[in-house]
């Protein structure tokens, strides 16, 4: 029996674009980014491989659709990258479609797979050079090239003007104030202890987790700025969709920021990508090692203040708990015994998922894929029904979700599956259990 | 040093070795809230925001407040000519306030205040009912835009630039957006071309033109001279700059075989890096100097095309040259410490932080502010010779280089400090 069709899904990005593409700029780009922009790892991976499929067992996607091999990564690794190679690139416009649809919406990049490869192939690295191949072709979901060319615009992801940036920060300070007297959001000061940063979705649509670290920040006692200019948006989509360059001056704006306010180091609000974006591909990208002012995730940032006793914990968050792991920081980074340590330290009672840790599943957002927009969701939440059976069986009333993609993902998921759950930032926990000072109370 | 600043500081006091200013510690006690201190570039003025009652902000300059309160106010500065500048807000209307009045306009919204490099012009981003423009010294440019982002000052402080968004775009809408929708405004007058991005962009000398960033198509780039491009493309670019006092333009682009600084889109040094930028002139407008990354996780300076032996891991930031245009320095970050580097010669003293070096006016010495932990202290040629302090900006050698001009806070008092170099030496 043959396997199911896939739904069709119509896209601008994709449809429209391809309509110009011939085989031959096809192959001419193919040719181009792998003999020029790969390097070893590409051909060491391809010829690794043993095509053993035991990377399947790892995909969410391929779990959430009844087993179906077309998910597996090393299936989407097959219907893509190895038909281009074996073709040269002389492929039908049409196909660089089907090569946007796996690589940039059933695939998050989550790299779960690389841990279940006998031989640690990164395939995730894989299926973004086929991203890298249809961004260079000009073959993007509209809603994520929409958010490149607002990053490539604004230098941030949601179209934010200048003067709407600080006339948000100002708008939180004055709600901190209303809160903490001390509460302040200092634009611009030179030399202080940390260069705070968040993505873009805060001052556009959750401002008022700038005004909670506003309220953190003074409870603490923290020496931070943000600034007034571009830079303050760490979070990089040019990253996902392939287009390097736009990913390199994102980056750029973002470290240069923090190296012009002379601050010590960067803190980054919860955001997983953007911390993979920061520190990994982004300074790598521009020629750094290492990110040139060192960099922490709010994860580490908070288990800072609350284990140093700067920020005291008034009393235990009561409604159990689970959490949801973003891959970049969990898998990427190893945060994931300090974000249980910061989860203990504030809730009463942590349900574990599991799997959990670094074999947690991804939210099925990340990676750009929530960013592919509407006519991607219902394949994007049938793709992930591993994770609501997950979430369900903890029994849990609130997911902790130190993520921007993720809370956006696991919310998709909570409302698709009818879960019954919330979903909630760490900081919003902090804010129900911190304790304030009388003195500094408004 | 800015050829302003030289100038002024002739006609500064360096003779008075200490004035106590004001007692800070005196404003902490006055005020509901002290925000960050600015010092004025001869030291003899020291400001902040100040919250003075529950409902209101002002002011403070050395104790005294201005007359001026607001319901908001930041981005308070003194200008390269010792003018001090602060946005503020009263009832929804902001206004650009110099030494305590108001320009006569006022905005709905003005940021990014930015100075030309003689001190004769202030400018400002603004959002105003009919759209967004730059007001210079308080006049504001007719045409008015559906957005702009950035703010250029020619050094003559005759012309403004920023890039602007000629038409509206509708979230979503990548293919309107594919068209180019973005230009380059010059005192009000666009660019009659349109590009998809245009970013960072500089004057000439005269003022006469401008150069910016552009990108052509995803993965193109390349440089446009008022608004005509350069015929090479590039997959990126940095912010170009002018030969000085001529017309030609100098940019770092991304070639097949790696970054290259480019003239007039011509290579212009016979190799290439692993990245590049930061470029900057002598002040003899001849030797030019840049950040180079020779290979990956390595940075340095080249001068004139060749780099100097020391490489570091982390960053090292804009090159600065001596006056004589002979020697060039450095802030640097290697293993996670910074300190200076002078002709490729790292000092053995490490920083927490470090700003940028000053030569002195014979090029032979090099001092700068850094901190280490909270403390802030001055290092002259390597070593620490003055400090601690709880705040301290950019010293300043005399017309002679046998001076230095110290503004500090000391134990709560902001302190003006002319200490001879002799003395400094010693330590």
């Amino acid at each position: 029996m043959g396997l199911a069709a896939l739904p069709i899904v119509n896209d601008p990005g994709l449809d429209i674009p391809i309509q110009e593409l011939t085989p031959e700029r096809i192959a001419e780009v193919f040719n181009r980014v792998v003999d020029q922009e790969t390097a070893a790892r590409f051909k060491v991976y391809l010829n690794t491989c043993v095509h053993c499929g035991l990377c399947s067992d790892a995909c969410h996607w391929f779990l959430s659709n009844d087993r179906d091999p077309r998910f597996s990564p090393v299936g989407k690794v097959k219907q893509t990258l190895w038909e281009l190679i074996k073709k040269r690139g002389r492929v039908q416009p049409a196909f660089i479609k089907e090569c946007s649809r796996i690589a940039h919406t059933e695939c998050n990049v989550c790299r779960r797979c690389s841990m279940y490869c006998p031989f640690g192939i990164d395939i995730a690295y894989l299926l973004l050079t086929v991203r890298r191949i249809c961004s260079e072709l000009g073959v993007v979901p509209q809603f994520l090239q929409d958010t490149v060319n607002s990053h490539a615009v604004t230098l941030n992801q949601m179209w934010v003007k200048q003067d709407e940036w600080i006339d948000t920060l100002q708008w939180q300070e004055e709600d901190a104030r209303a809160e903490v007297k001390t509460g302040r959001i200092p634009l611009d000061k030179e030399g202080a202890d940390v260069f705070y940063s968040v993505i873009a979705p805060e001052p556009k649509i959750l401002a008022q987790l700038i005004g909670n670290i506003a309220q953190i920040m003074a409870v603490a006692k923290v020496d931070w700025t943000m600034p007034s200019f571009d830079g303050w948006d760490n979070s990089n989509m040019a990253m996902y969709s392939g287009d390097f360059e736009i990913m390199g001056r994102v980056e750029r704006a973002h470290h240069d920021a923090a190296l012009r306010l002379k601050s010590r180091r960067i803190v980054m609000g919860e955001c997983g990508h953007a911390f993979r974006g920061a520190v990994y591909d982004g300074p790598k990208w521009l020629g750094w090692r290492e990110p040139p002012i060192p960099l922490i995730h709010a994860v580490e940032f908070y288990h800072e203040l609350i284990f140093s006793g700067r920020l005291k914990i008034s009393h235990k968050f009561e409604t159990p708990v689970t959490v949801q792991e973003p891959c970049n920081i969990i898998r990427g980074r190893g945060l994931g015994p300090k974000l249980r340590e910061i989860i203990q330290a504030t809730c009463a009672d942590f349900r574990e998922p599991e799997p959990a840790f670094e074999h947690n599943y991804c939210c099925g957002a990340g990676g750009g894929t929530i960013n592919c927009g509407p006519p991607w969701k219902t394949s994007r939440v049938k793709g992930n029904s591993v994770k609501a059976e997950q979430l369900a069986a903890t029994g849990a009333h609130v997911i902790i979700t130190p993520c921007h993609n993720c809370h956006s993902g696991i919310e998709d998921i909570v409302g698709a599956y009818k879960l019954g759950m919330h979903v909630k930032f760490f900081s919003e926990i902090l804010m129900e259990v911190m304790e304030i000072p009388e003195e500094l109370k408004a | 040093m800015t050829e302003i600043l030289k100038n002024l500081s002739n006609s500064w006091d360096w003779e008075t070795p200490t004035k106590n200013i004001t007692d800070i510690n005196q404003w902490i006690s006055r005020f509901l809230e002290v925000q960050e201190l600015v010092a004025s570039p001869d030291g003899e003025r020291i400001a902040a925001i100040v919250q003075d009652d529950d409902e209101s902000f002002t002011v403070c300059e050395n104790g005294e407040t201005w007359s001026s309160t607001f319901e908001k106010a930041w981005s308070l500065r003194f200008g390269p000519d010792g003018k001090l500048y602060v946005l503020g807000m009263n009832d929804d209307e902001w206004s650009v306030n110099e030494e305590d009045k108001p320009w006569d306009e006022s905005f709905e919204y003005v940021w990014n205040l930015g100075f030309s490099s003689n001190g004769n012009a202030a400018g400002v981003n603004v959002r105003n009912s009919e759209g967004y423009a730059v007001s210079l010294n308080g006049s504001t440019w007719d045409e008015k835009f559906f957005q702009i982002r950035s703010l250029q000052i020619s050094n003559d402080g005759q012309h403004s630039a920023g890039n602007i968004q000629t038409e509206p775009l509708s979230e979503g809408d990548i293919f309107t957006f594919k068209k180019g929708l973005w230009s380059l405004a010059v005192d009000g007058r666009p660019w009659e071309q349109r590009f998809l991005n245009v970013w960072g962009c500089s004057f000439s000398d005269d003022g006469s033109r401008v150069a910016a960033e552009v990108r052509l198509k995803t993965g193109r780039q390349t440089i446009a001279v008022d608004g005509v491009r350069w015929d090479q493309e590039f997959k990126a670019v940095w912010q170009p700059i002018f030969i000085p006092g001529t017309h030609e333009v100098i940019a770092p682009g991304l070639t097949t075989s790696g970054w290259k600084l480019h003239v007039n889109g011509t290579p212009l040094w016979n190799r290439s890096f692993n990245q590049v930028w930061r470029q900057k002139f002598a002040p003899d407008g001849k030797r030019l100097a840049a950040v180079v990354s020779p290979e990956f996780g390595r940075w340095t300076i080249a001068v004139d095309g060749n780099q100097w032996k020391t490489t570091f891991s982390d960053v090292v930031l804009d090159p600065i040259f001596s006056e004589d245009s002979k020697h060039v320095c450095a802030a640097v970050k290697d293993k996670s410490s910074w300190t200076i580097a002078v002709d490729g010669a790292p000092w053995n003293q490490a920083f927490d932080m470090v700003w940028d070096p000053v030569f002195s006016p014979d090029g032979v010495s090099v001092m700068a502010t850094a901190a280490m932990g909270i403390n802030h202290f001055l290092a002259l040629d390597g070593k620490i010779v003055l400090g601690p302090f709880e705040a301290m900006w950019e010293p300043i050698f005399n017309e002679n280089g046998d001076k230095v001009l110290i503004k500090c806070v000391e134990n709560g008092q902001f302190l003006r400090r002319v200490v001879p170099v002799k003395d400094l030496s010693r330590k």
